[in-house]
């Protein structure tokens, strides 16, 4: 039988709707893998305990003649910034340790709705702070394709889970980078959709004005597919947007074909030089912008100058946001509580946030309330809110001349643990690439464009789209890898190193 | 050079409720000096003529109709709390003796 973790989640669905395996099958066979492998990757801070229970109900239902969605029965990680009724969700957090919500997130809610098998919480940078996962309060998790590199973050855990096939589908959060970057260094994919295309109610808030919940896989069409249940309206999130979105499978599937090449205008921004990335990065990037052009593709220089002060906007904005958002952890009504004898409240809630705020969370709620000071509210949140407009005035112009941006997805291919987490500014500058979509609420995709010659780890290409163009992303997105995964005569992961010497499989 | 200082950074810890300890302030104090440093270049292109951008899709008047619904019960809101009496959060002292 052929290892069905190594299937993509689409072929997986494909065998259970024709009874060729069932769901308990696929999720033993993940569960397996994750014994096997995670102690080496750690992308799971909790794996389920029921995932079982739940394969089975699937597999009775499709038995008994019901009608199932047409992933039903695939397994499924979740990035634990999403709540989740039946297993802890922490935001990779000490403050939020043990803590069982209530209520699911809507994504959540959706993917049970379909059928989809929760295997476990993945881990995260500490509240989505990252670039690396070294942040999580669990310690970090490890590049499937060198243990002692970076995962990329904050959704690491997600993407290594998916890279390491312990899951086929993961659910990600992305910020300013957190599903694209962690699919660039990991070899796999990512889409950020635009903002407000996919719920954000239940996803425990960073900044809430750039974060978006996306799909995070090896393929292109798998993205689609979980896109299709997580994605519409939402009434529980005040910014979700009341669109009729096409079918993001479909346009995967269309995209595959190539035609959508012939003719299409790709923006190269002229402002983000190969001398500013790691070389082999840019060079895998300009051999897709090749294998694009050869297909008939076009390639156009655009100018988006204020794309570099994105950075900039980005560390006020986002710190701002969540020195706000996380004054909810106030030791009262949920999470830690540190005990101070004959303290005031007040005692107890500045010792608590001491002990359970990680260095990088306490470092961006000092940044933000320093932002938004009386005094310097202008000069800095109300600047960055400037820029904020000039960016989407740069991508307005550009989309008026090509019809998706292209740009490495990020600097560098994965760094060395450790080699970063001194310096946070060099940290912050991993998210050149990926900060202007959050900025502007336009889509963006990360699929993998090769190797870098130097270093042999995986490199990969963003692509942006307007507002509400997600499909696109998926057809462009498709038809470039369907020409590069055909280049190489396989799936990028099949280069990867063999995991789970100690015992485990492939 | 920005103008973060320990005790400003003291007094924001205040502020934003975390008891920093006197290594965290020093630590704190120069990385956000550079932070600052380097940030604080929003200023050059935020002419007086541009837009602030709040949201990136704006939208207004988000109403749903006025019905309760998707309440927690009264158990459920408590499962998570540090401490819990009477069906009610429980906190230390709100003022201190001095106050």
């Amino acid at each position: 039988m052929t290892d069905l973790t190594q299937l993509s989640a689409a072929a997986l669905a494909d065998k259970l709707a024709a009874r060729e395996v069932s769901s308990v099958e696929a999720t033993q066979a993940h569960l397996d893998r994750i014994a096997a492998v995670d102690a080496d990757i750690h992308a799971f801070l909790h794996v389920s305990d029921h995932a079982l229970e739940v394969a089975a109900d699937i597999d009775r239902r499709r038995a008994s003649g019901e009608e199932l969605s047409p992933v039903a029965g695939v397994p499924l990680a979740i990035k634990d910034v999403l709540v989740t009724t039946d297993m802890p969700s922490t935001s990779g957090s000490k403050i939020l340790e043990g803590y069982l919500s209530p209520y699911d997130a809507t994504v959540v809610a959706r993917a049970r709705a379909a059928g989809l098998v929760p295997l476990g919480k993945t881990n995260m940078d500490e509240f989505a702070m990252g670039s690396s996962t070294e942040h999580s309060a669990y310690g970090p998790t490890r590049n499937p394709w060198d243990l002692e590199r970076i995962p990329g973050g904050s959704g690491g855990g997600s993407a290594a889970a998916v890279a390491a096939f312990e899951a086929p589908l993961a659910l990600g959060s992305d910020t300013g980078g957190s599903i694209r970057q962690p699919a660039h260094v990991t070899g796999t994919v990512g889409l950020k959709p635009t903002y407000g295309a996919v719920s954000r109610y239940g996803a425990i808030a960073l900044a809430s004005s750039l974060d978006q919940v996306g799909p995070v896989t090896r393929t292109v069409l798998d993205s689609g597919l979980l896109h299709d249940v997580i994605g519409g309206h939402d009434p529980h999130d005040s910014t979700s947007l009341s669109h009729a979105w096409p079918s993001f499978a479909a346009a995967a599937r269309e995209g595959a074909t190539g035609a959508v090449l012939k003719g299409l205008k790709v923006g190269v921004i002229r402002e983000l030089p190969d001398s500013g990335f790691q070389q082999g990065v840019s060079e895998s990037f300009r051999a897709a912008l090749a294998t694009m052009e050869a297909q008939g593709a076009e390639i156009v220089e655009i100018s988006a100058p204020h794309f570099e002060y994105g950075v900039a906007a980005y560390y006020l904005i986002l710190p701002a946001e969540a020195s706000s958002n996380l004054a909810k952890f106030d030791s009262v009504r949920f999470g830690m509580r540190v005990d101070v004898p004959g303290g005031t409240v007040e005692d107890v809630m500045a010792r608590t946030r001491d002990a359970g705020f990680g260095e990088e969370v306490k470092r961006r709620i000092i940044l933000g309330t320093y932002a938004l000071s009386a005094g310097y509210y202008d000069a800095y949140y109300g600047s960055a809110q400037k820029v904020r407009t000039l960016i989407q005035r740069d991508f307005a112009d550009a989309f008026a001349q090509v019809d998706v941006i292209a740009t490495p997805s990020a600097p560098t291919t994965a760094f060395k643990l450790g080699e970063k987490i001194d310096d946070p500014l060099q940290m912050y500058l991993n998210d050149v690439t990926t900060i202007p979509a959050n900025l502007a609420g336009v889509p963006g995709i990360s699929i993998p464009s090769g190797l870098a010659a130097e270093d042999g780890l995986p490199v990969g290409i963003q692509f942006l789209a307007p507002a509400y163009e997600d499909a696109r992303l998926y057809r462009v997105g498709a038809a470039l890898e369907a020409l590069l995964v055909d280049s190489w005569g396989g799936p990028l992961l099949d280069r990867a190193p063999v995991l789970g010497a100690n015992g485990g499989a492939r | 050079m920005s103008e973060i200082t320990p005790d400003l950074v003291r007094h924001l810890g205040v502020l934003a409720r975390i008891q920093l300890s006197d290594q965290e302030v020093e630590r704190l104090t120069g990385q956000l000096d550079v932070i600052v440093d380097n940030i604080a270049k929003v200023s050059e292109v935020a002419t007086p003529d541009v837009p602030a951008t709040s949201h990136p899709i704006a939208l207004q008047n988000v109403f749903r109709p006025d019905v309760a619904g998707g309440q927690l019960t009264p158990a459920q809101v408590l499962q998570n709390a540090p401490d819990a009496a009477d069906g009610r959060f429980r906190v230390t002292a709100i003022l201190g003796e001095e106050q």
